[in-house]
């Protein structure tokens, strides 16, 4: 079930970005997998574009800066700009569509065109595209089990925030039958 | 082993600091350095520790000679330029034989430099992390494992020296997360310290902890005293972990960052059937020199990689002592080089030199 990827995850800060990574490496955790996460950090951050290097593998993780992505999360224009050209040949585009109106030009990479911040918003889930998102990479790459999924989601959600676990399970449910 | 956690290497090692038995921390925050300090804030007054946040970092270091020198399990961070402030305070540390755990969590430089993950204090760290005749040990982590398994290590062995250690981390290892396993047990007893300056209501002869020494024999002599130990940490205390050496033509030799950075790249070597290995230094400072000459024999020749530009090369070429080329790769300014990079430098010196 388990697949090693790398997986790039941008947009702006405030999108929860960081956290998506984080749940997609939980997840890769709990199934057993070599993961890491890797923020970037500092004024890039703020008001600008936010992104995140996920590593899942079979075999110890060497860098964990991702380079040239299997998977690019694109939930902004300025990151799908920036990334496009760095997905690997045959690697997968995940966009945004609710915010980024620009089409991917590349033939050579599957692009997947989800309105994740309408989506999030029509169904009850309001300022969680991020997961919507992360749900339509599950229902795509199997990157996990389901059940390692859920537990990455458990794991990632600090138990201040306890409350939102079921509106994070639930965001993740609606991307996955997006 | 306790069951793996997804951790910041900055949180995972200021927790691995308390199991140690660390109770003081002093420090003053800066990127990309700050989330141990944050970390410490929230847990020390939870485990009856100290949490301080200095005025500065000069202050923060001489807070840190104070409690190493009651006796205290003590230890500060910061990030390079605040490594440089704290640098007066670390030689009065090391001349006055105090154990201190120092982390540096490295950003680009000089001055301000950048808040991106760097390794150009490697020459501050090993060679003048202040003024005068002295060395500290510098441990180098690459895993966020590692800056949990060397935090005892490195309080240890600072007691064991009575000297001060760095552990020489970076913001890539500071910021990223990795499964890690903390101790499971927390350690309850630490060495003695009969020359701590502590309150002993008049039951033995007073301790003096001084690193001034007006009489320049009395100096001499006590500086070579202090040699003897540092001669003697040199012969036993150097540790590297080797990958790929055996059958290896060429050699990469790089630590923490720049070391996963190769690692990725000798593996796409050596899909490509170029024989390639690593010597990853865990200890910089002494410097595994011994790793270095297991191996000088059988290779063709050694490549630092490093994000500087070139600075832990110097020991390699010392080590090397000319008998076998030595050649240098690395991205500096806070960019960290790509697999890519490495493995076009492995293709070229592969394709003969």
């Amino acid at each position: 079930m388990s697949k090693s990827a790398n997986i790039l995850l941008a947009g702006f800060g405030g999108q929860g970005i960081l956290f998506a990574g984080k749940v997609i490496a939980y997840a890769g955790l709990m199934d057993g997998m070599e993961v890491s996460w890797l923020p970037s950090y500092g004024p890039e951050m703020r008001g600008g574009t936010a992104n995140c290097s996920v590593c899942l593998s079979s075999t110890p993780i060497g860098s964990p800066q991702v380079v040239t992505p299997d998977v690019l999360v694109a939930m902004n224009l300025p990151s799908l700009d920036k990334f496009v050209d760095a997905v690997v040949p045959g690697g997968i585009i995940l966009v945004d569509s609710s915010l980024i109106d620009k089409k991917v030009e590349r033939t050579d990479v599957k692009t997947i065109y989800i309105p994740a911040t309408k989506i999030a918003e029509d169904s009850g889930f309001k300022g969680m595209a991020n997961m919507i998102m992360v749900g339509k990479l599950f229902s795509e790459i199997k990157f996990c089990s389901e059940e390692s999924l859920d537990k990455g989601i458990l794991k990632s959600v600090p138990p201040k925030k306890e409350k939102l676990i079921d509106s994070n399970r639930g965001a993740v449910k609606v991307g996955i039958e997006s | 082993m306790s069951e793996r956690v997804l951790m910041k290497g900055n949180e995972a090692l200021a927790e691995a600091a308390i199991s140690a038995g660390c109770r003081h921390f002093f420090g003053y925050p800066i990127t990309p350095q700050t989330e141990v300090a944050a970390y410490m804030a929230k847990r020390m007054p939870k485990v009856g520790g100290t949490y301080l946040q200095a005025e500065s970092e000069v202050s923060a270091i001489n807070m840190v000679l104070g409690a190493s020198s009651a006796g205290a399990r003590v230890m500060t961070s910061s990030s390079s330029p605040g490594i440089s402030l704290k640098s007066e305070g670390i030689s009065y540390l090391a001349g006055s034989d105090l154990p201190a755990l120092i982390i540096n969590v490295q950003r680009a430089g000089p001055g301000l430099g950048g808040i991106q993950p760097s390794q150009a204090d490697y020459w501050q760290a090993t060679r003048s992390t202040g003024h005068g005749d002295f060395h500290i040990l510098v441990l180098a982590p690459s895993t966020v494992q590692e800056m949990v398994d060397l935090v005892a290590d490195a309080f240890d062995l600072g007691d064991k020296y009575r000297m001060p250690v760095m552990i020489l981390s970076d913001g890539m290892l500071g910021q990223m997360m990795e499964p890690v396993s903390l101790p499971e047990k927390a350690v309850e007893s630490l060495p003695e310290k009969p020359w701590a300056t502590n309150g002993h209501k008049n039951q033995r002869k007073h301790n003096v902890i001084n690193s001034l020494y007006i009489n320049p024999p009395e100096l001499e002599t006590l500086l070579h005293e202090r040699y003897k130990k540092y001669d003697h940490i040199n012969k036993t205390e150097q540790r590297a972990e080797e990958y790929l050496t055996d059958d290896a033509d060429l050699i990469i030799v790089a630590y923490g960052a720049s070391s996963r950075v190769s690692r990725s790249a000798i593996d796409m070597a050596r899909a490509e059937g170029i024989k390639v290995g690593m010597i990853r230094p865990i200890t910089l400072w002494p410097y595994p020199v011994d790793y270095i000459e297991k191996n000088v024999n059988h290779v063709n020749s050694f490549l630092c990689v490093e994000m500087s530009m070139g600075q832990m090369v110097d020991d390699v070429r010392l080590a090397v002592n000319g008998r076998k080329p030595v050649s240098f790769f690395g991205r500096t300014g806070g960019i960290i080089p790509t697999p890519i990079e490495v493995l076009n430098e492995i293709k070229k010196i592969a394709g003969g030199i």
